[in-house]
């Protein structure tokens, strides 16, 4: 039983839904993303998700395009995002996943990714590139280390294949709610409510929606049918003049991340 | 230029032929690494394109548009002088130059297109990096009636000038890709985004054998009739097969369709050329097959230039369609097999190898062609006379005119 799997069965127990900002680990540099965590935590928030930069980021629209490339242009690598998570993990109790690529876990060994990720504090991984079809092995290391792995269903999957995926994911799992790339949307898509509802009758694992979440209204319109909310670019956007004032781009991001956490207990 | 071994230990497998598997892995490469909101277009591409291809009604529609659009069967060309000068080897050009649009990419373009049409999609994207597969695509989508999207690295909009202009005239939008390199890599990342929101009614026509199962195994299949051509073309001109086969490699597609049809037949020696640039050191070539390893980029696993991250690494080539830092797994594949011998040839030699063939031939070869030339000049000339080595030359090189003039400081 990983943190992750913790964190929901209390949310359970206490009628309560997840809500999980995204963010860019080194976006623009570490100790920034240390102190971002503690304030998400401080917050409210249950979870984080970590973006770990990748330079060739197909499912990722602009807004966090720039913020990896941002990261990556100040030499942020692999080993310093797990220093700088185990430092900061030793004072916050929220559970943390990794959205990395499965280009970086192979060329890092899928087992010694796994471990280094766990020793900083990470519960689970989210591998945007690695289908249900490719990820047996990895999967299986994965629940040897109790580590989720996190498996995506999107508009296009059709639903025995749905069905198929949930079963093989861990710790939650993660339904994109447009067909296409991340960013802010004003509308999400008709039909999207539904379409949780059926999944959310069908399995057991916590169901958790992304992709263009930005507003109180969508958290309102999404919270009954699942477990979690994940807000991706609407935080990276509020964080992305870090580098001109943090304090200025840490406030902006908390007033977001208030509003929405006012939706979600509304 | 680095060195090229003879092909001794030939792989053993008779299987060579027979990939990829129904997962799309040739050996351990290949697959399918890209977002699951992608998957059902694959997988219907898979099974359109299966049917097609015991579809005799697709095959002729196909075969009549190479036929009287491209202007195929390309010509086998015995170049005679060149030969002679070198006092090798007797030289042979694939000529897929002569091809309408002036490179092999129309092979794949037109097949891809009529798939389009069976998918009942609507729209069409596509990336490019010399303009070739661009220009090809915006031609296929004329003549088909299909809207056309093309990405192009910022920096290849430069560099292949005249091709933008051709794929604007035939009704393409092109769209220059500002991101990271601002080359083929960054054409290729802008195209599976387009396609992340567009894929219920968009085809994506990827313009190598390179990307998710099943591009890799399609492209080389549509390009597949060089090779054939080939084969039957030496053996009504000199009466038996080439000894050596020379192609550049890119993401590999004009290698790929070059190589296929002969992998069985162990007596014929191939050599893949891939961009040197301006030599061994990291970010001074593109040659992943030579300096890198297997790793994930863009939808398959195949041999890449990375970091010790996984990271893509920033590559250089002066020519836009070499300049890339994968290439297709089967190419990897056929690495491991040791079946195909790849070597890298710098941008100085190619350049060199455009003025010999412009001289001695009276042909402009387009600059990624000039790789292979390169490499094979060198190798007839430790054959005899008695044998037979054939390039793919890949494309013309009008495209590059201005490229060659300002990379040589002259006026255009
Ligand atoms: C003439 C020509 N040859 C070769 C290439 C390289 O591509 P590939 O390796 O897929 O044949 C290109 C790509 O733009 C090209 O235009």
């Amino acid at each position: 039983m990983t943190a992750i799997d913790d964190l929901f069965s209390r949310l359970k127990a206490s009628g309560k839904k997840a809500l999980m900002p995204f963010i860019t680990a080194g976006d623009p540099n570490l100790p920034f993303t240390a102190k971002v965590l503690s304030r998400l935590q401080e917050l409210g928030c249950s979870m984080a998700e970590v973006g770990i930069p990748y330079s060739d980021p197909i499912a990722d629209g602009p807004v966090i395009q720039a913020s990896y490339t941002r990261a990556l242009a100040n030499k942020v690598k692999l080993d310093h995002i797990f220093h700088q998570i185990a430092d900061t993990k030793r004072s916050l109790s929220m559970p943390l996943v990794s959205m990395v690529s499965y280009a970086i876990i192979h060329r890092h060994g899928p087992a010694r990714y796994i471990e280094a990720a766990k020793d900083a504090g990470f519960s689970g991984a989210i591998v945007p590139d690695l289908l249900v079809e490719e990820s047996a092995q990895f999967a299986k290391l994965c629940r040897e280390h109790d580590f989720n792995l996190v498996q995506l269903v999107t508009p296009t999957t059709p639903q025995d294949r749905a069905l198929k995926i949930a079963e093989q994911s861990s710790g939650f799992l993660y339904f994109v709610s447009v067909t296409g790339i991340t960013g802010e949307r004003t509308q999400l898509p008709d039909g999207l409510v539904d379409r949780v509802g059926w999944l959310r009758e069908r399995t057991k694992l916590p169901i958790c929606i992304g992709f263009g979440i930005s507003k109180p209204e969508h958290v309102r319109l999404l919270s009954p049918v699942c477990d979690g909310l994940i807000v991706g670019s609407a935080i990276v956007r509020c964080l992305e003049k870090a580098n001109e004032s943090e304090a200025n781009a840490i406030a902006s991001a908390s007033e977001l991340v208030s509003s929405l956490l006012a939706a979600l207990d509304s | 230029m680095s060195t090229v071994t003879p092909n001794a230990n030939a792989a053993s497998s008779e299987a060579i032929r027979q990939v990829p598997d129904a997962q799309g892995r040739f050996g351990q490469f290949g697959g399918r690494y890209v977002p699951e909101t992608l998957t059902r277009a694959l997988e219907e591409l898979t099974q359109e394109y299966a049917k097609a291809k015991q579809d005799p009604d697709f095959q002729a529609e196909l075969n009549e548009l190479l036929h009287r659009f491209v202007g195929r069967p390309s010509p086998l060309y015995h170049a005679a002088r060149l030969s002679k000068q070198l006092g090798g080897a007797q030289i042979w050009l694939k000529r897929e130059d002569l091809n309408h649009t002036g490179a092999h990419k129309i092979n794949n373009t037109l097949g891809q297109a009529l798939l389009t049409l069976r998918m009942k999609k609507t729209r069409v994207i596509a990336e490019t990096g010399a303009g070739q597969h661009g220009v090809a695509s915006a031609t296929a989508c004329a003549h088909f009636g299909l809207p056309c999207v093309v990405y192009m690295g910022a920096e290849d909009v430069r560099r292949q000038k005249p091709n933008v202009f051709s794929m604007r005239l035939m009704g393409a939008e092109v769209r220059p890709v500002e991101s990271g390199s601002r080359t083929l890599r960054d054409a290729v990342n802008e195209a599976m985004r387009d396609w992340m929101s567009s894929v219920e009614h968009t085809h994506y026509i990827i313009g190598s054998v390179i990307g998710p199962h099943p591009f890799p195994m399609m492209v080389r299949d549509f390009q597949s009739v060089i090779g054939r051509e080939c084969r039957e073309q030496c053996l009504s001109s000199f009466g038996k097969l080439p000894d050596t086969i020379v192609a550049c490699v890119g993401g590999g597609s004009n290698a790929a369709g070059m190589f296929y049809p002969f992998v069985e037949d162990r007596s014929v020696r191939m050599v893949g050329v891939e961009a040197g640039g301006r030599g061994a050191a990291p970010g001074d070539h593109a040659s992943p097959l030579t300096y890198g390893f297997p790793g994930v980029l863009h939808g398959s696993y195949s041999y890449v230039m990375q970091d010790e991250d996984g990271q893509t690494s920033d590559v250089h080539s002066m020519s836009a369609g070499l300049d890339y830092p994968g290439v297709g797994p089967e190419h990897s594949y056929w690495k491991d097999a040791s079946r195909v011998e790849y070597t890298s040839c710098r941008d100085d030699e190619a350049l060199g190898a455009f003025d010999f063939l412009a001289r001695n031939e009276g042909i402009l070869t387009a600059l990624e062609t000039c790789h292979a030339v390169a490499k094979a000049t060198e190798i007839a000339k430790t054959m005899s006379p008695d044998q037979h080595l054939v390039i793919c030359l890949s494309g013309r090189g009008d495209k590059d005119a201005a490229e060659l003039a300002r990379l040589r400081g002259q006026e255009w």
